[in-house]
């Protein structure tokens, strides 16, 4: 890996809430990595952690959640001359949450787009406004600039009839076009980190594919990079070119996409793979199911998160031991004491 | 159609239900949103029919005109009574209704919304069977009887919903529409609210079960992988209309109606090789409140002419049991679904 191209590093990032009942352990010792202008796919089912990983990132955990270890380093680099030719690291997890420092970087350096856009817009205010006010925040615009950009940047994402669409409130659009909405905004000031977590899972399949090529169109002509979370392993396929699967908090494989599809190693990848029902084949009529459900999440144990579940479980190492994070093929890592 | 009556289960005829637009405090009705817009299909007894589409296509419309929760606007369901014949449904007074009713159960979608906090599962599975008269003990071994099939512990009976996940609230949901032995149950998008490791469990619970008691699925799903899984037949709806109607693989390798093609296209495919060029369809679903005219898909169609924003087609019997309405199925050659080379 080439440090020069190094995005953002995630460094055994532990977020955990505590709460009355217990201690969630939503993220418990991630890490990973992004480059400049890849697609990395982070995926997982519901409770894994990778919607508390994303907002460890943008540094916006609800309370009672903490970052309680570990760190999230963000290679900033800055524009001289012209060239690029600075970076600077800024640890994120150092940053006061609401200070001054994370709001220059977030929506603006690294921007996100969430599953619902009904619930992540104003319903009082028009596309426009919402659109503008990241011009005028971020870049210094007044009013006519940022709406003359706004404009430019809903064409861009292919809004229809930008020009009427920009002064409609968002009840007044449709699922898809409200997503290219929200797509239009957190591109607004060029981000190089695009957080997407669940983007097109409320959408239809059809309005899915749009939003899913729109997506990818405009990563290839702007170059930010993007952290695709979801837990549809068929939107992973086709959008990543590197993934982390999590399980319980943890990473337990992560690879070039192809690797994980056609070389998964660990037991719940492979399980996972097998359970999903494929539209382009007619199987005999059972799956393969991963026995059993996901513990309940106050839990604290040793060992192997997904030891409960697993098919090659070994009851001597899998129960006591953590398994080590080990390399299995190039940029190819696995957590499980099978490949140790 | 070459089906004969003796196979069938039910019978849907030019099934509409339009809901009106009310205005001001008068409630004028100013228009109606056409939901399910004259939709005919059978279900074989014994196979499982999946109803496909997109959000406000009207799949769970129809599914609920079926049970009679909604009453239907017009047209005709006949469902084939084992003492009386061919019955039709919407013709029922009460008493008929809920007689006929025993044969015929719904799953819901969101096992969190359809079972009540309030009540054990005693109560919630139990509830049919009281309905009948059972009670005392013979209702407990029911019960018992009937968490074991779905693969619930019958110590849990006397537990709340809250205590269980989401994946054994549907196996809840399940035991309670087996309570009364029926033989149609019309599953509303059952695993959807799952997570992908716990789907696999219930559809397979859905199988076992309709082997087991010879049970007849209408299952309304938009996952189309879901839909090849678990169905004989599938029925493709668009704005309340049946755009296509075949047998399972009939369906997915030869599709005739160009919104099949297209939907079957969109899905994303778990496996980063298959990099095929996607179908991309323009602009959103019609309004079913305001719809084109003609052939309602014709603004987002690659292969519309002219025919189709003026006439609407009908649904006809292109090949054997395979049942689309576009103008030009004989003559289109559209793409199936590709099969992956992976291992599956």
């Amino acid at each position: 890996m080439d440090k020069q191209d190094l995005l953002l590093e995630v460094k055994d990032l532990k977020t955990y809430f505590f709460l009355e009942e217990g201690t969630v352990r939503a993220v418990d010792g991630a890490s990973f990595h992004l480059m400049r202008g890849e697609t990395l796919g982070i995926v997982g089912e519901s409770g894994c952690g990778k919607s508390v990983t994303a907002q460890s990132i943008l540094r916006i955990v609800p309370d009672p959640g903490k970052i309680t270890e570990g760190e999230i380093i963000y290679h900033r680099r800055r524009e001289d001359n012209g060239r690029f030719s600075l970076t600077e690291n800024v640890v994120l997890t150092d940053l006061a949450p609401h200070g001054p420092e994370i709001r220059a970087i977030r929506g603006a350096e690294i921007a996100m787009v969430f599953q619902e856009p009904m619930t992540s817009l104003s319903p009082v205010h028009t596309m426009g406004q919402q659109i503008e006010e990241s011009f005028i925040i971020h870049q210094g615009m007044n009013k006519a600039e940022a709406r003359e950009q706004s404009l430019d940047i809903l064409a861009r994402v292919g809004m229809p009839k930008p020009e009427q669409t920009i002064d409609s409130y968002p009840h007044q659009l449709s699922g898809g076009m409200r997503q290219r909405g929200v797509i239009a905004m957190a591109l607004s000031c060029n981000p190089s980190l695009l957080i997407a977590d669940e983007p097109t899972t409320a959408l239809d399949v059809t309005t899915q594919a749009q939003i899913l090529d729109l997506m990818r169109h405009l990563q290839d002509e702007m170059g930010m990079a993007i952290m695709f979370i979801t837990h549809d392993l068929g939107v992973i396929a086709e959008m990543a070119d590197r993934v982390v699967v999590m399980y319980l908090g943890k990473v337990v494989e992560s690879a070039d996409v192809d690797s994980i599809f056609h070389n998964p190693k660990h037991p719940y990848l492979k399980a996972l793979l097998n359970s999903i029902p494929k539209v382009g084949i007619k199987s005999d009529r059972r799956l393969t199911p991963i026995e059993g459900s996901l513990p309940d999440p106050y839990s604290t144990h040793e060992g192997c998160p997904f030891r409960l579940r697993c098919a090659e479980f070994d009851p001597v190492r899998c129960h006591d031991e953590d398994p080590k994070w080990i390399a299995v093929g190039p940029e190819h890592h696995v957590r499980c004491h099978q490949y140790d | 159609m070459d089906v004969s009556q003796d196979e069938l289960l039910l019978q849907v005829k030019d099934l509409k239900k339009h809901f009106p637009i009310e205005r001001g405090i008068l409630k004028r009705t100013v228009g109606h949103v056409k939901a399910v817009d004259g939709v005919s299909f059978y279900i074989k007894d014994g196979e499982t029919l999946g109803l496909v589409g997109e959000s406000g296509c009207g799949k769970t419309t129809t599914g609920r005109c079926i049970l009679r929760a909604i009453e239907p606007t017009s047209g005709e369901i006949l469902f084939k009574d084992k003492e009386t014949g061919w019955v039709n449904i919407p013709d029922l007074d009460k008493n008929a209704l809920k007689a006929l009713r025993r044969n015929m159960q719904m799953i819901f979608q969101d096992p969190y919304s359809s079972l009540s906090p309030r009540m054990t599962l005693l109560q919630i599975v139990g509830e049919p069977l009281m309905i009948v008269g059972i009670k005392g003990s013979e209702l407990e071994e029911r019960v018992a009887h009937l968490l074991q099939l779905v693969g619930l512990a019958p110590e849990y009976m006397r537990r709340y919903p809250h205590a269980f996940s989401g994946g054994q609230r549907q196996r809840i949901g399940v035991a309670r529409a087996l309570a009364l032995n029926p033989r149609l149950i019309v599953a509303d998008e059952p695993v959807s609210g799952l997570d992908v490791s716990i789907q696999a469990q219930v559809l397979n619970l859905l199988v076992d079960l309709q082997k087991t008691f010879g049970l007849t699925y209408l299952f309304v799903a938009h996952n189309l992988a879901v839909i090849r899984h678990i169905s004989d037949r599938v029925a493709v709806m668009y704005v309340g209309k049946m755009a296509e109607t075949a047998e399972t693989n009939e369906l997915f390798t030869n599709p005739l109606h160009p919104y099949t093609e297209a939907l079957m296209s969109a899905v994303p495919k778990p496996d980063p090789r298959l990099k095929m060029d996607r179908i991309l369809l323009e602009g959103d679903v019609a309004d079913p409140a305001n719809p084109p005219s003609g052939c309602y898909f014709h603004p987002r169609c690659r292969y519309a002419q002219q025919r189709c924003s003026i006439e609407e087609p009908l649904l006809r019997e292109v090949r054997s049991a395979h049942f689309v309405s576009c103008h030009f199925a004989e003559v289109l050659t559209l793409r199936g679904v590709v099969s992956p080379g992976m291992p599956a």
